[in-house]
């Protein structure tokens, strides 16, 4: 676990062709700055899975602008502000995988709780299982769903300790604490940093032992 | 009996919810219309809207100083919490769905067919996004999924068919059927009409085109 000085150095050494786990649900817990940081950076042909593909012009919609992203897997990509994605798309520049959002969760779960794949109910019988194995267990269809890793996961957090325990603010936990769990190198922006035992134990939802590296907002800014 | 208006078959959503779970229950309202039915929950109905992006006793729309970035609920639209609300994570959020936890669930629909599968996701239109969110997962989840819909689409074509013809987002998961027209229940015989409004049930046969059950 590392605290950086800054936003770049927590993407410095992002290889082209990662693939990028990318928390938020809309903007709420879009870690905006580590993906400013990852434009700047420069790595290309990335895979992104994250919930939705962009929302207007910032956060991951400006990473899909600048042509880095060869790959969306997510649950929503259409919305009334995902012009950026949708042109993408329909002129054949990006490729998309759309993963019910439940079963996009419980892959990234799986990937970090070291599960080999899982049978859900959840799409069976539907286009999204197409090509599939499937099972019945007790007289309900069910589809095999693989983890999904990432090489890097981009999270934004409300406090960190100095030992990278986190705790989220309401609604922006969303994806958070599942992605910290999934990829290689977990990047973590934060409102502020606390030392050691400012955190309640009791409180802390995503533990150390998943993060790599904490930015902190007032230490960039 | 008129048509129904968005509003009165929210009514009669909320109305049922709070009359079949009257120690309260788990509600998850989908995005659009089904939002609707918050408004007419009565206040002691016991009821505990649940957000997919992870929140329990998720309050009304945020207003003013009232709205954070950081609350919102499954469609993006700020919301505030009520005392006793919680927050979770998205694994465990569609955990507490699949696990059969949520009481009800409303969604809107394109098509429900006369057994009950579900289609609403996507229109199979060569040049649309597909984009499913939650969908598939509340329609597999929720212990009873209702949908809230027009009967009739704008060109005048059924919702409720024998088979579905748009792409499905889940089998035989519908319980009951809300529309301006009527409400109708998913039995092991077929699909029946429970109430009509502003519809005859010769005209309803007429225009449904015979998929409603006789039994």
């Amino acid at each position: 676990m590392r605290i950086c000085g800054d936003y770049d150095e927590a993407v410095a050494d992002t290889l082209d062709g990662s693939t990028v786990l990318v928390g938020g649900f809309g903007m709420a817990g879009m870690p905006v700055e580590l993906i400013n940081a990852l434009i700047r950076q420069g790595a290309g042909e990335l895979t992104v899975v994250s919930n939705n593909a962009g929302n207007g012009d910032t956060g991951l919609a400006a990473l899909l602008a600048a042509g880095r992203v060869r790959k969306v897997i997510c649950s929503f990509p259409r919305q009334a502000d995902s012009w950026v994605f949708d042109g993408l798309y329909r002129s054949g520049r990006i490729e998309l995988e759309v993963v019910p959002q439940g079963n996009l969760a419980e892959r990234l779960r799986a990937a970090g709780a070291g599960i080999g794949a899982f049978f859900t109910p959840t799409g069976a019988g539907t286009l999204l299982a197409e090509g599939k194995e499937t099972r019945e267990i007790d007289g309900r269809p069910y589809v095999l769903e693989y983890p999904i890793k990432g090489d890097l996961a981009l999270v934004k957090a409300h406090v960190a300790d100095r030992m990278g325990n986190l705790v989220y603010r309401k609604t922006a936990r969303n994806f958070g604490p599942v992605m910290a769990t999934a990829a290689r190198t977990v990047a973590v922006q934060v409102d502020r940093v606390v030392d050691v035992g400012g955190l309640d134990p009791e409180v802390v939802v995503t533990p150390g032992i998943y993060v790599d590296r904490i930015v902190a907002g007032e230490a960039a800014a | 009996m008129s048509v129904r208006t968005k509003d009165e078959i929210a009514a009669a959503i909320a109305r049922d919810i709070a009359v079949e779970h009257p120690d309260g229950a788990y509600v998850n309202l989908g995005i659009g219309q089904p939002t609707l039915v918050a408004d007419h929950l009565p206040a002691a109905s016991g009821v505990v809207l649940h957000t997919e992006n992870g929140m329990l006793n998720m309050g009304p729309a945020a207003r003013g100083d009232e709205i954070d970035p950081d609350l919102t609920n499954a469609g993006k639209v700020p919301v505030t919490e009520l005392p006793g609300a919680s927050y979770f994570h998205h694994a465990d959020s569609f955990a507490m769905m699949r696990g059969g936890h949520l009481d009800v669930c409303v969604l809107g629909a394109f098509q429900v067919s006369a057994h009950g599968d579900l289609a609403n996701w996507h229109t199979g239109a060569p040049d649309a996004i597909p984009a499913v969110g939650g969908a598939m997962d509340l329609a597999v989840g929720a212990r009873r999924v209702w949908v809230m819909m027009t009967l009739f689409a704008k060109d005048g074509a059924p919702k409720i068919v024998p088979e579905c013809t748009y792409p499905l987002t889940g089998l035989g998961c519908i319980d009951r059927v809300y529309t301006d027209l009527g409400t109708f229940e998913v039995t092991a015989g077929g699909i029946r009409a429970r109430e009509l409004h502003g519809i005859t049930a010769e005209e309803l046969e007429t225009r449904l085109g015979g998929v409603l059950s006789s039994e």
